[in-house]
């Protein structure tokens, strides 16, 4: 019998009180209904969630590690880029 | 208000779903390790986890009032004395068996635990509306794989069909009269489910005999197969090992 694996799926929850879907991790499963089954298993047994999304991992692109300088690097010292230069209300939430 | 008479009837009836359920969760463990993707794992796991649950309320809501406790009742009874029906003990020979099986059951479970959700004692109420939400996905995760299976490959579907005809002969006693139960459960109740999964599974619906009751009694009078000594075998050496042991 040849050895084939099921495609690769990330999985993706919203937990009851937080507003996006975060990452929980990965899993196997033949097609999408199944990754979905397979999450409730795996990631939601315990209330963490309600709602979750899957997504083949083949269909993630990613940025490289490689270009990591040139992607993320030049943001520290370029203080404009940076929100700081106006005075926030005390009164404003969240920030 | 409940007579002695209602409360034997309640005791026999709570310990036998509970059986159904201790015994079906442990066939189910005796897969962990076994099954070819670690995602079914899980899954099976957690149906036997969930099965296991139920059979302890059961056995609770039992020994309440047989004045017995439910690791009582759940080690250190004799095979004769276990009331689950012969669907719940048999030994799955492939996966096709595990999820054909657990559809047959799953099917039949869900629509009895909907029904005693409105059961008079309050206590086998509550057990079956909590049960409810597990069992239907229990069907689900069943269902799915069976269609899978059954309108997948020539060989899968070959191998579908002999599960369901081999298990076929097990499915009338779970329909047999029961002067214990507050609700009855016929048949033709369960069957639009049933044929729905197994026509979208192309799977044919066996015609094949009933396995044979002894001298009128089946698995809930204590007859049970070959199968049910090495079960309980195994299920309960430890606690007789070791009696009132805890960790």
């Amino acid at each position: 019998m040849p050895d084939q694996q099921w495609p690769l799926y990330e999985v993706f929850l919203r937990g009851k009180r937080g507003l996006n879907h975060v990452h929980a991790g990965s899993l196997h499963a033949a097609d999408a209904p199944m990754a979905l089954r397979h999450a409730r298993d795996l990631y939601c047994r315990r209330e963490e969630g309600v709602s979750i999304w899957v997504v083949p991992s083949a269909e993630i692109t990613a940025s490289s590690p490689e270009e990591k300088d040139p992607f993320f690097a030049p943001a520290g010292d370029k203080p404009y880029r940076h929100p700081t230069f106006y005075d926030l209300p005390g009164d404003v939430p969240h920030m | 208000m409940t007579t002695a008479d209602d409360g034997a009837a309640l005791a026999r009836y709570c310990l036998a779903l509970g059986d159904d359920a201790l015994i079906y969760s442990h066939r189910l463990t005796e897969w962990m390790t076994r099954l070819p993707e670690l995602e079914e794992e899980t899954a099976v796991a957690n149906i036997a986890l969930d099965l296991l649950g139920q059979a302890r309320m059961l056995l609770t809501r039992a020994g309440a009032i047989l004045g017995r406790s439910e690791d009582d009742l759940a080690f250190f009874r004799a095979g004769h004395e276990f009331r689950n029906v012969r669907l719940a003990e048999h030994g799955d020979r492939d996966f096709a068996e595990l999820v054909v099986r657990l559809l047959l059951f799953s099917v039949w479970r869900l629509a009895l635990l909907e029904k005693l959700a409105g059961a008079p004692d309050p206590g086998l109420a509550a057990i079956a509306a909590k049960g409810v939400n597990e069992v239907a996905y229990h069907r689900d995760y069943a269902a799915r794989w069976v269609m899978r299976l059954g309108d997948g490959t020539a060989l899968s579907h070959v191998k579908a069909q002999a599960a369901l005809s081999a298990l076929w002969p097990l499915t009338g006693e779970l329909f047999r009269p029961d002067p214990d139960a507050p609700f009855a459960l016929d048949r033709a109740e369960t069957d639009p489910v049933l044929d729905a999964v197994l026509s979208a599974a192309t799977l044919a619906r066996p015609q094949t005999a009933q396995l044979g009751e002894v001298s009128g009694r089946a698995g809930r009078d204590g007859v049970h197969t070959e199968a049910m000594g090495s079960i309980l075998a195994e299920l309960q050496s430890v606690a007789r090992a070791h009696p009132g042991a805890t960790w």
